[in-house]
């Protein structure tokens, strides 16, 4: 797995961005310069050390005085909460109802794949957004968003790979030997489908880092008193004209962050699957 | 393929269908709109009093009934904020969705074309290179920091365009760029990863072979090849328009049914919610109709599965 990474530069890349985001997040309240939500209204709008600013904060300070880095720093925390999780519960609900539509077919399988169908009708952002207006705002309803809003494209997948691998003579000589549907499922057919599911659940997470951006730059994530880094653009916006770093930054740190998932997943993709020639 | 988009169709009503069950379900199940229609301190038994007024205590099958009837009408119920229908508050808006959508996508086939003809004809070489890496970017960039990154560039620094506002065709410049760009990278993939596997068939080969010049051979036998194949992604790319159109309306003030819903959701301006979602998510489900009526009509093979 190391040697085919060293091969590649941009996976090397990938890979590197996301294990920075990962330590900036782990460092945060640790290595951090100031508490992310003191107000220093003596230092408001201080430059970053490049653009006038004092070496005491390092990206400048906020309209309140708040400390930027620090801001980012834990920013990044809810980033990587919100992705991963996100991540892991789409992919779990997926994966069972993909599972369950793909072995045990008939009106399982009908029924799963008419909701799929309704979901898909609904703009992928427009069905986050929705829900969010309804279910208000928390770190809890944002990763229940990106789970419900996601979980298709895994169902979709697993349940396409086992109609192809169920029908496989190693299925039919474990179910010989007495092997109940559900022992097969977990343990046979799952591990076999289980690369697309890794590549898939990277290139969603890049979509989910996004979505949270978007929620709290639209005020509908996560409470407003957690630094988040769409949050920090949404407020940056209004002082533009004077201190236009102030959304350069969160920007720049949400960019490069889904550029990172993005080059691993695609690196991950020619690893875990050569066959595949994109 | 009279059978084969017999069946879309049927498929499409089902999906339009069931949108509007889900809407109705989150918004009237979960979302309990009694108890916001009234103060917070009001008793169980003015709650309960007005559910029974209004309907919301019959069972829930024939309350979705009344629900699909009163939409098939027309009758969404009157917007909270404006004190006018929610349908006509939201049929205002939708021309400037429509021509900013519409600009998006010109934007987006004007970039993604001959970027990624480009990019496949001379694979591997820098220029190859260049837009790869430019594509990945535009994946990568989210919507509202692109957005506010051109409006700094073009109308703070250079002062060439207008922030936000609907008033001059150069106000429409940025929002259509900021909403074409994504969904130009996506298609320069697209386009180049079809194209290149075009380029490898063997009937071009031949027409290379017949002696025709390599823009014949691009454009008419390969360029065509790869558009078909192109249509089908063409329905998820209006998609990522329309969601895409709730971002930059908001970062540009461009005055359409996408800012309109994140004023409504935080004025909990229900109803207006309820038509917004409703009316994406069904053009979204007719658009994507018609693209696989074009994709039959491009691409007659179809009609033998």
């Amino acid at each position: 797995m190391i040697s085919s990474l060293k091969k590649s530069k941009t996976g090397m890349v990938g890979v590197a961005i996301v294990l920075l985001v990962v330590l900036m997040a782990a460092a945060s309240g640790i290595l951090t310069p100031y508490d992310p939500a003191k107000q220093d209204l003596y230092h408001k709008l201080a430059g970053p050390i490049w653009s006038g600013g004092t070496g005491e904060h390092l990206l400048g300070t906020d309209q309140l005085g708040r400390d930027i880095l620090s801001r980012i720093m834990y920013g990044s925390r809810v980033t990587l909460l919100v992705g991963f999780s996100g991540t892991v519960c789409a992919g779990l609900l997926g994966v069972t109802l993909g599972a369950i539509a793909g072995y045990f077919g008939k009106w399982a399988d009908v029924v799963i794949m008419r909701i799929v169908d309704i979901q898909l009708s609904f703009p992928f952002i427009l069905l986050a957004l929705f829900i969010a207006a309804v279910l208000g705002r928390s770190l809890a309803n944002v990763i229940l968003i990106a789970a419900i809003s996601n979980w298709v494209n895994y169902a979709r997948l697993v349940r396409g790979e086992i109609l192809a691998v169920k029908e496989m003579e190693y299925i039919e000589a474990i179910r010989s030997v007495g092997a109940k549907d559900g022992r097969i499922v977990l343990f046979h057919v799952i591990p076999n489908v289980i690369s697309p599911v890794i590549v898939q659940a990277t290139l969603g997470m890049a979509r989910i880092i996004t979505m949270e951006a978007s929620l709290s730059f639209l005020g509908l994530g996560v409470p407003v008193e957690i630094a988040t880094w769409g949050r920090m653009l949404a407020e940056g916006r209004d002082y533009m004209l004077t201190d236009p770093w102030l959304a350069i930054i969160p920007g720049l740190a949400i960019t490069l962050t889904v550029l990172g998932v993005n080059l691993m997943g695609d690196w991950l993709r020619d690893y875990l699957d050569p066959k595949l020639d994109v | 393929m009279a059978k084969y988009l017999g069946k879309r169709l049927l498929q499409s009503i089902i999906a339009i269908l069931g949108v509007t069950l889900v809407v109705f379900l989150v918004l009237n199940v979960a979302g309990d709109p009694v108890t916001l229609m009234l103060p917070a301190n009001a008793s169980f038994e003015e709650i309960e009093a007005l559910k029974a007024k209004l309907g919301y205590d019959d069972p829930v099958f024939v309350q979705y009934f009344r629900f699909l009837g009163n939409a098939l009408r027309g009758d969404f119920g009157l917007s909270y904020n404006y004190y006018q229908p929610a349908l006509s508050v939201v049929l205002e808006r939708v021309p400037a969705t429509a021509t900013l959508a519409l600009a998006a996508f010109a934007v987006s086939l004007l970039i993604s074309i001959p970027a990624g003809i480009v990019a496949a004809v001379r694979r591997n070489s820098k220029t190859d290179a260049v837009i790869r890496t430019l594509a990945l970017l535009g994946q990568c960039v989210p919507a509202f920091w692109l957005g506010i990154m051109l409006m700094l560039l073009f109308s703070v620094k250079l002062k060439l365009l207008p922030t936000s506002g609907f008033e001059s065709w150069s106000a429409l410049i940025l929002p259509a760029a900021t909403l074409g760009l994504f969904s130009a990278a996506t298609f320069t993939r697209m386009l180049r990863s079809n194209m290149i596997e075009v380029m490898g068939k063997e009937y071009i080969d031949t027409a290379r072979s017949k002696g025709l010049s390599e823009r014949v051979v691009v454009w008419k036998h390969a360029f065509k090849n790869a558009l078909s194949s192109l249509l089908t992604v063409m329905g998820l790319q209006i998609a990522g328009l329309l969601g895409g159109a709730v971002i930059t309306e908001t970062v540009f003030a461009w005055p359409g049914i996408g800012r309109l819903l994140v004023q409504s959701i935080n004025n909990s301006d229900f109803n207006v919610v309820e038509v917004i979602v409703i009316l994406m998510a069904t053009s979204f489900v007719v658009i994507n109709f018609i693209v696989d009526v074009l994709y039959c009509v491009v691409n007659p093979r179809i009609q033998l599965q």
